[in-house]
């Protein structure tokens, strides 16, 4: 679910439905309108109902269901089955954070996101300006960068699994270099290790965004400061970071939803968080939890603890990169 | 000259990084036996086979994989073409009470992360519904890709408003405008829209792992993920036959990728972002 691209998307549009009008008309339009409760064109309602149902029945009622489940004793029972769900205030609140692998798995999206964040950032606004700047061969640069983004995490762990492997290729090319205890097995190393993974596997789609915003940036802007004698590495730092600030707000964000959102690469590369909860995810907890030991309001307490901290995250992001350039 | 040779320079190294893995991938799924060191990476004639394709079909049903991922996926895309179409153009032109309230709730959706829904969900489909082991409970929480409806109604804004006016006049109902006017004008954007639908639960692990148990149901990611965490220690060449799962299950959405590059480039996604 990391597709979402346009989490800030969209000019909220002139009205292009909207017959042009005579001055004057706008007492004529009011009484239009009471006589219309739907606006002028109520089919686009009915256009947007299935829209609508389906965010109802798989957005709106979980969500309000997750916060709901959070405080109550809830537990799974045989469908249909009656029973009693008292309101336990924050009780599965304490028993989620009174776990000691709550508060580890926090920590490593900590570590994840410290990695993570900053390298995608650097590396695909560096190799978004070099595609830029090309014209030869520019197609098979920009789709050899999202090959990895477009495909399946499952098949691309696989052969992480082979590469990272105790007896694998980078330990045979790095020789007496290699770490010991193994880069997955390793514990100091596990959780730096799936940050590289998702880094290369999303960073397609990070350099495409960048691409977008760099069309944007004005190009005399570099002229002038080739003209004051700057070089590409000061055109570089003096108009394309700054120039590209709001892609970078949104990169920064879409990188730490995703950070939060961890669970097939601690599943399948590290085998299930090891070692000895070394990478364990929260998404990876609240499946362990809820799902295999059936505790779904302790889970749900996790997904609300997990998303106040990515608010949290998302507004001093907010703070800090998304300051309207003026 | 120099700064354009280091540009290049950058490029490839990237290039290198991107694209090894995978060809690693396909040389190792041809390895008779897995050959780790640095030569190994160059394939030898010697110790080429395709046994590894063999192996892991026979532990897993890699074509009823296919079929369930197709399935799953193509459930996904029609959703999302029917009633995102739907929902984009309504946005985009029609004028109706609820339309700002509408679009900021798309913009909200994606938002929000799945790590909150994932339980309720779970609940909601598997037990109440009863629908775990069966499509429609994997479709169900992709059905209607909300980045899409931005895309769908991004594109239809871009129609020149005079075209609607002029059909309207000549008496055109607005699902014939929809049908024969808008829809051909837009055929780039569904596109792109598929490709972005497509990558969504092709590659999608967690939910349907969470709702399939019977492995005849399961789409490929999840049948070769449970391959890779539990049977494939007890093959002969355990690296081997998940490499040629992996292939297996790249190949489409690689392939897809390659034959409609043109569709997915900055500008189609960043109609979404730039605002």
């Amino acid at each position: 679910m990391s597709a979402s691209v346009a989490g800030t998307a969209g000019r909220t549009g002139g009205d292009p439905g909207r017959p042009d009008r005579a001055p004057g008309a706008e007492a004529d339009t009011d009484r239009r309108r009471r006589r219309r409760p739907f606006g002028a064109q109520p089919l686009g309602i009915l256009f947007s109902a299935p829209y609508l149902i389906f965010v109802g029945i798989v957005f709106a009622y979980p969500v309000v269901f997750a916060v709901w489940m959070s405080f109550h004793d809830y537990f799974f029972t045989a469908p249909g089955a009656q029973v009693d769900r008292p309101f336990v205030g924050l009780d599965n609140y304490v028993t989620a954070l009174s776990d000691p692998a709550v508060w580890r798995s926090f920590g490593n999206v900590g570590i994840f996101l410290l990695i993570n964040v900053p390298l995608t950032v650097v590396l695909s606004i560096v190799l978004a300006t070099a595609l830029d700047r090309v014209v030869r061969a520019r197609t098979f640069f920009r789709v050899a960068f999202y090959v990895p983004y477009v495909t399946a995490s499952v098949a691309v762990v696989a052969v992480w699994l082979f590469l990272f492997s105790n007896t694998g290729l980078v330990n045979n090319a790095l020789g007496p270099l290699a770490p010991d205890p193994s880069w997955l097995v390793n514990s100091s190393l596990a959780m730096p290790t799936i940050a590289l993974f998702v880094t290369w596997k999303g960073l397609g789609f990070y350099i495409l965004l960048y691409l977008a915003a760099l069309q944007n940036v004005q190009r005399e802007l570099y002229e002038s400061v080739a003209v004051d004698g700057g070089g590409r590495i000061r055109q570089f730092f003096a108009v394309t970071v700054p120039g590209v600030r709001p892609a970078t707000f949104l990169v920064v964000l879409l990188a730490t939803i995703t950070g939060a959102n961890l669970f097939t690469e601690p599943y399948l590369l590290t085998n299930g968080g090891g070692p000895n909860g070394a990478s364990t995810s929260p998404v990876l907890l609240i499946y362990q939890k809820g799902i295999e030991q059936q505790n779904p309001d302790v889970a749900a307490a996790i997904g609300v603890v997990l998303i106040v901290f990515v608010l949290v995250i998302a507004l001093l992001q907010r703070r800090f990169v998304g300051r309207e350039e003026s | 000259m120099k700064s354009k040779i280091a540009t290049y320079a950058v490029l490839s190294v990237g290039a290198l990084a991107f694209l090894f893995p995978f060809y690693y991938m396909v040389v190792g799924s041809l390895q008779t036996s897995p050959d780790p060191s640095i030569s190994g990476a160059f394939p030898h004639p010697s110790n080429l086979t395709t046994a590894n394709y063999t192996a892991i079909d026979g532990r897993i049903d890699l074509l009823q994989g296919l079929a369930n991922s197709g399935i799953f996926t193509g459930g996904v895309i029609l959703g999302t073409i029917v009633f995102g179409v739907l929902a984009g153009y309504a946005l985009a032109v029609l004028r109706w009470r609820g339309r700002s309230a509408t679009f900021a709730l798309v913009l909200l959706v994606q938002v929000v992360p799945f790590q909150l829904l994932m339980i309720p969900l779970y609940v909601l489909i598997a037990r109440d519904y009863g629908l775990s082991d069966s499509y429609l409970g994997m479709i169900l929480p992709f059905f209607i890709n909300s980045t899409a409806v931005v895309i769908f109604r991004q594109y239809f804004l871009q129609l020149p408003k005079e075209l609607f006016d002029a059909a309207r006049i000549d008496g055109a109902g607005e699902f014939r405008l929809l049908w024969s006017v808008a829809l051909p004008l837009v055929r780039p954007a569904l596109l792109t829209a598929v490709l972005l639908t497509f990558i969504g639960p092709w590659n999608e692990f967690l939910w349907p792992f969470l709702i399939t148990k019977e492995a005849s149901m399961q789409p490929l990611a999840v049948s070769l993920a449970n391959f890779i965490s539990t049977i494939a220690a007890s093959t002969t060449n355990p690296f081997g036959a998940m490499m040629a799962g992996a292939v297996v299950l790249a190949a489409p959405a690689v392939a897809l990728f390659l034959i409609f590059q043109r569709y997915f480039t900055s500008n189609d996604l960043g109609s979404g972002v730039k605002g």
